[in-house]
């Protein structure tokens, strides 16, 4: 029988059967930001240990970052304390952090990728659920908690269990107007948020393989939403490519033996899986949230679920879903007016996504009384796109274009929906009050998607405007 | 730090206080606004803030504020409890607040090893024997529901159910290992083993 991805570099990196039953795993590369890290490095500090291998973590700082004025000290006091705190336990332990100076600032799952960090074969954690994005590269990548950075910094190591494997296959091309996004909302849909609870997730099939690898970024990205802690592409020509010539990828002969070893940790074909789900890709269209979970999803053409349709574990949330959205079943979401635009987060915040949303902006304008705002993933994605020229086609059409972070992903800078607002956002989780208000309603979709709800003033259909 | 100083965890017992609904993701457990903080010590008072207060702090109707509630340390919940982000600071803000136990449908798979991580049990049953006890606490709050790792099991007044809980947290727990650090550490020689392994952290020679 043959192995899988996730075989092979599970054995590479085990240490040991640890007493419990769980295995110890070697961590290739740790990722650490403001938010999850600071509580960690105290308890370093307060049961005596030290960093034990400070070359294989990087820092930046994304979550609270204010897209305004990134100017310091920081505006907000808090805010600003947690940077610091970055700042003093990176210096202190001697990891680098890509702060605001190095104009290599982003969100955590931007910078990895595009600074070529992120590599094939490699595990990879990180204090946030979304480290699954940098299963892209083929890579076994999670997130964990603060104890678990704790042991991270302390031995380069975890204790883990080995999930079973499912592999998720997305046949066929996708429509004009579809995107990675709509393909990830319909595999949780299909799957529910709990379904891949004790997987790891492999994404393959024609669809899958189509995708450039900022597309596959924003598949494994939403891994987490459906449960699954991890989930990974196995790497291709795709992937060298866009490794080649980035900063910490390998360079000459190194590339080349490299791109060997990358060649052999795909998985065999084979390899035995616990499960195995297909999609027809032909079939997905541009999809939206209209709930209080990433599997609260429909096409846009269709029409709002009656509650009695669905099973009885589903029913209750989608009641409560309707009861916070103010929506009704049998209704269509087209049509529904918005009051906030979000372009951002680290699903959908990548050179391609804000070239994906330009076109549809270019040469059109915000409707009245529509807040919407363009979030760049990092820094050099800021620049990239500057040097395009789409921040002016984004101001001119009447979008607000702003500096690199989080943002209203998750709130925790000043950018907040208010009161009721309902939000058509690019973002990954549509939980009540994930963007700063409590009453806040957010509608998951496709960058292109968001761009064109803007333009609309009211959550429409893409492919009307391609 | 000395593994043996960490607590065996084979026995939890306390009143009950129900919450129910699936899907309760980490946002709702602690907002996100409330992880500005370099520390986990405020935590306890922000739990289930935005479904507990109203913006003006005024508190709404809701199990975690009703009287008689108050002291409660076994929390029992349904389906997928935890999903979402990874943020400790959702079992954290749990256990500040006072709980020392979850019994669920089903757990979140990061929340469930944060909790393990901090020694924090939680426990599963079937969706029919959680109703029953969700009833069951709804009707006496003052009863002890206990938890017994060893036999997994959960007793409350005259009734016993039969829960689970994942073979290696229960383990942890009971031998008290569930704080890694030192157990992880102790393999120091095979750690720089599998690093001096790795092709990619040896410039591919392998």
């Amino acid at each position: 029988m043959g192995k899988t991805l996730l075989d092979k570099i599970w054995e590479l990196h085990r240490v040991r059967t640890l007493p419990n039953g769980k295995d110890q795993i070697f961590i290739g590369l740790h990722l650490i930001h403001e938010v999850t890290s600071p509580q960690a490095f105290q308890m370093i500090r307060e049961e005596k240990l030290k960093v034990l291998f400070p070359q294989n973590t990087f820092a930046t700082v994304d979550h609270i970052v204010p897209t305004d004025d990134q100017s310091r000290p920081l505006k907000d006091p808090l805010a600003e304390e947690m940077l610091v705190a970055l700042e003093n336990n990176t210096n202190e332990s001697g990891i680098k952090f890509f702060d605001f100076k190095t104009v290599k600032q982003g969100i955590v799952h931007v910078i990895g990728p595009e600074l070529g960090i992120t590599q094939p074969g490699m595990t990879i954690a990180c204090g946030d659920s979304h480290t699954s994005t940098h299963g892209a590269f083929g890579s076994l990548a999670f997130g964990i908690g603060t104890t678990q950075i704790k042991d991270l910094l302390a031995t380069q190591t975890l204790a883990l269990s080995k999930p079973k494997i499912r592999k998720i296959s997305v046949k066929g091309k996708l429509g004009i107007g579809v995107y990675a996004k709509d393909v990830i909302l319909a595999i949780i849909q299909k799957l529910g948020v709990n379904g891949g609870i004790g997987f790891c997730y492999e994404y393959s099939g024609e669809a899958i393989q189509n995708f450039n690898m900022e597309e596959r970024m924003t598949i494994c990205n939403m891994t987490i939403e459906g449960g699954a802690r991890m989930g990974y592409i196995n790497p291709d020509d795709t992937t060298f490519n866009y490794l080649s010539e980035k900063e910490f990828a390998p360079k000459g002969e190194e590339f080349k033996r490299a791109v060997s070893w990358w060649k052999a940790i795909v998985s065999e074909p084979n390899a035995k899986y616990d499960d195995t789900v297909e999609l027809d890709g032909s079939k997905i269209e541009p999809m939206v949230t209209w709930g209080i979970n990433p599997g609260q999803a429909i096409g846009i053409s269709k029409t709002l679920p009656d509650l009695k349709s669905l099973n009885s574990n589903e029913r209750e949330t989608a009641k409560e879903a309707y009861e916070h959205m103010g929506f009704e079943s049998g209704k269509p979401l087209k049509g529904i007016p918005i009051n906030v635009a979000f372009i951002g987060s680290c699903t959908n915040s990548r050179i391609s996504d804000l070239r994906e949303a330009a076109k549809i902006a270019k040469g059109r304008k915000v409707a009245a009384g529509v807040k919407a705002l363009v979030v760049p993933g990092s820094q050099q994605v800021q620049k990239a796109a500057e040097n395009e020229g789409l921040d002016k086609i984004f101001e001119e059409a009447g979008f607000e274009w702003r500096e690199a972070g989080c943002s209203m992903c998750l709130a925790m800078n000043p950018d907040k929906l208010k009161g009721r607002e309902l939000c058509a956002s690019s973002s990954n989780r549509n939980f009540k009050g994930r963007q700063g208000s409590a009453t806040g309603r957010t509608i998951l979709m496709s960058p292109a998607m968001v761009a064109a709800a803007a333009i609309q003033g009211s959550l429409t259909d893409v492919r009307e405007f391609l | 730090m000395n593994p043996t100083e960490i607590k065996k965890i084979s026995f939890v017992s306390g009143p009950g206080i129900p919450l129910k609904g699936n899907d309760l993701d980490t946002d709702r457990i602690i907002p996100a606004r409330y992880l500005k903080c370099v520390t986990f010590d405020k935590l306890g008072e922000y739990l289930f803030y935005d479904v507990r207060f109203n913006e003006n702090g005024s508190k709404k109707e809701h199990t975690l504020n009703e009287k008689k509630y108050e002291g409660a340390t076994i929390m029992v919940v349904n389906r997928n409890f935890g999903c979402g982000s990874s943020r400790e600071h959702a079992p954290q803000s749990l256990l500040r607040y006072g709980i020392k136990a979850l019994i669920g449908e089903s757990f979140a798979e990061i929340f469930s090893d944060n909790c393990t991580a901090l020694g924090l049990p939680l426990v599963t049953a079937k969706k029919e024997d959680i109703e029953n006890l969700m009833n069951f606490v709804e009707d006496d709050p003052v009863c002890e529901i206990k938890i017994d790792l060893e036999k997994l099991e959960v007793t409350y007044g005259d009734f016993s159910i039969l829960v689970q809980q994942p073979a290696q947290m229960r383990k942890a727990l009971i031998e008290g290992s569930w704080n890694s650090t030192g157990e992880l550490l102790s393999s120091l020689k095979e750690i720089h083993l599998v690093k001096s392994k790795l092709p990619y952290l040896n410039k591919f020679n392998f």
